[in-house]
């Protein structure tokens, strides 16, 4: 599993409901249900990952995360999950309205575009960035709304979420060192946040 | 079909006799209960590996493969995922098929003799429910010794014995595949069966439903019937596709009010085979069974069943089915999470409207089940 989701799990603990949106390959759900007793559900629109959480014994839901979301029930889980997708839907706002209304908590990891490497990138040499977490060239990208950790964060308060925590990790997935810590905006690649209503 | 079952044999066991009578959900006592069914494939020794197919409003028991003597070209009616390498693998799965409690193809129904009067029921077979139905597969089971199904399976009318056999009994039933199914009809659904009806009892020759010994029976409201239920399981864009605006044996219309389009002759046909292999009687009890299929309609009863149990369910639905529409499907995925159940959902595109169920195209359809199968199977993840 990829280091970021064993943060995710850690942070998710046992014997809650999950909704994993975009849960790719359904790893994440797997370790949950198998491991931390929890029950989950996926939403996945690739049909390879689709059919390899039903070979995983993972509930899944074949479809668009964005249109799903809106007819799932309000508060029918305890945790609703985005991995590094926030920035590939078409309303991000929408798409963190929809899952505080259907679970009290949220983890949401995204791809920092205010790293220090962007930055260079777009000042210095004047070229939209192409990095190990953000591998794609402008024109085929399926992330449509990056932004940066601060832009972020003004959006969960402006959606009255709080941040509980915020891990930043670095292009592996793995936590970062220390340093991170100071200028996070700066300095991380991605980040994994917990929200609270 | 070569490569298929091969040739199968339709069976025969009482399953509920005059001393131990079924008892109905009604509260009617119905005995002799006869179940003609069929079986692919072995059972293996701890008996764990058997799937049953619950079929559909006009199905029977023979799902699969060749009666000796068969046209190579017709096989079962669920041949194309019964097999050899199909998603209900013989070289794996032990599969049962049963005639449904109420039909007319070897299961106990209105055409069978009533033991009190030495006649055939008629309108005095009590009316039964997709509750009784499942009762009579699981007493056919108790008869081949089978404790637990690895999957009970069925589209339609088939999907909703499963859907109640799941709840009922969850501990009976591993994995329930619920294909084009509803947990509940609209009122556009059930309007189509009420026309439907109407059209059997209409017709002069329904006699009350006593017209097993007349010369005719009410074959011409059934075949309209039929005609009816075939517009709502095809879809405008098959039909348009099939026929589209052809003439039958011509270039040129004749005028008339004769058959002159081909999706007109296509129906005639359709209601004119029917009558030759459906009893008016079985049509007017199973129409009436979905129409009051209910099963949500006591949350707490189903909430009790399914929390903790270990069923999974794999509800599809089809695009271009209108007759269960994929929102049928969502609402029913929806209404067993809510209780707590396992649901993987998927809406699959494909232009045979609510008979996608019966094709093997698009394959999307028959690789998810047979994916779901593996897994309840023990199959690891494995490549695809």
């Amino acid at each position: 599993m990829r280091p970021d989701l064993d943060i995710v799990a850690a942070m998710i603990g046992r014997d809650v409901r999950v909704l994993d949106l975009g849960c790719g390959n359904g790893a994440l759900l797997e370790a949950l249900i198998e491991r931390q007793g929890c029950r989950g559900l996926g939403v996945e629109n690739d049909l390879e990952d689709f059919h390899e959480c039903i070979g995983r014994g993972v509930p899944v839901t074949h479809g668009d995360l964005e249109q799903e979301l809106h007819r799932i029930d309000n508060d029918a889980f305890d945790w609703a999950v985005l991995s590094l997708t926030l920035q590939a839907v078409k309303h991000p706002d929408d798409v963190l309205s929809q899952m505080k209304r259907v679970a009290p908590r949220l983890i949401v990891s995204l791809p920092n575009f205010g790293h220090w490497r962007l930055r260079r990138d777009l000042t210095l040499r004047g070229h939209m960035p192409v990095t190990p977490t953000l591998p794609y060239e402008w024109y085929d990208t399926p992330n449509i709304h990056l932004c940066t950790l601060r832009d972020f964060e003004r959006l969960v308060r402006d959606l009255d979420l709080k941040v509980e925590r915020m891990i930043p990790v670095g292009a592996d997935g793995r936590r970062t060192g220390r340093h991170t810590r100071l200028a996070p905006n700066l300095l991380a690649e991605r980040a994994v946040y917990s929200l609270s209503t | 079909m070569a490569d298929g079952v091969g040739t199968v044999e339709l069976r025969r066991a009482v399953v509920f006799d005059g001393d131990r009578p079924l008892r109905l959900v009604s509260g009617a006592e119905l005995g002799p209960v006869e179940v003609a069914y069929e079986t692919y494939g072995e059972l293996n020794a701890d008996r764990s590996n058997a799937v049953f197919i619950c079929h559909a409003l006009s199905g029977d028991a023979h799902a699969a493969g060749l009666h000796a003597g068969d046209d190579p070209k017709r096989p079962g009616w669920w041949d194309n995922i019964v097999g050899p390498g199909r998603p209900l693998d013989t070289d794996r799965f032990f599969v049962i098929c049963a005639n449904v409690l109420g039909g007319c193809k070897g299961t106990t129904g209105p055409s069978s003799i009533n033991p009190e009067t030495g006649r055939p029921w008629g309108l005095r077979f009590p009316l039964v429910q997709v509750r009784d139905l499942v009762n009579v597969h699981r007493a056919l089971l108790a008869e081949l010794g089978i404790e637990r199904l690895l999957a009970a399976v069925g589209g339609s009318l088939g999907g909703m014995q499963a859907l109640q056999w799941a709840i009922d009994h969850p501990d009976e039933v591993k994995g329930a595949v619920l294909v084009a199914a509803s947990a509940r009809l609209s009122a556009q659904n059930i309007a189509f069966t009420a026309v439907a009806r109407e059209a059997i009892m209409r017709d002069p020759d329904f006699a009350g439903g006593d017209y097993y010994e007349n010369e005719r029976g009410p074959d011409r409201g059934l075949a309209l019937a039929r005609m009816i239920g075939h517009i709502t399981y095809l879809s405008e864009q098959s039909m348009r596709e099939k026929f589209g605006r052809r003439i039958q044996d011509a270039d040129l219309p004749r005028y008339g009010f004769d058959v002159d389009f081909q999706v007109e002759s296509y129906l005639h046909y359709q209601g004119q085979s029917f009558v030759d292999r459906f009893d008016a009687n079985t049509y007017l009890y199973l129409g009436r069974v979905m129409d009051y299929f209910d099963p949500f309609s006591d949350p707490a009863h189903i909430q009790r069943q399914l929390a903790g149990s270990e069923t999974s369910f794999l509800v599809l639905s089809f695009d271009s089915d209108w007759r269960f529409s994929p929102e049928h499907a969502r609402v029913m995925a929806s209404e067993l999470r809510g209780a707590g159940a396992a649901v993987t959902f998927q809406e699959i595109s494909s232009p045979h409207g609510h008979d996608s169920f019966l094709f093997a195209d698009p394959p999307e359809y028959h690789r998810t089940v047979a994916r779901f199968l593996d897994r309840l199977a023990g199959a690891g993840p494995g490549p695809a």
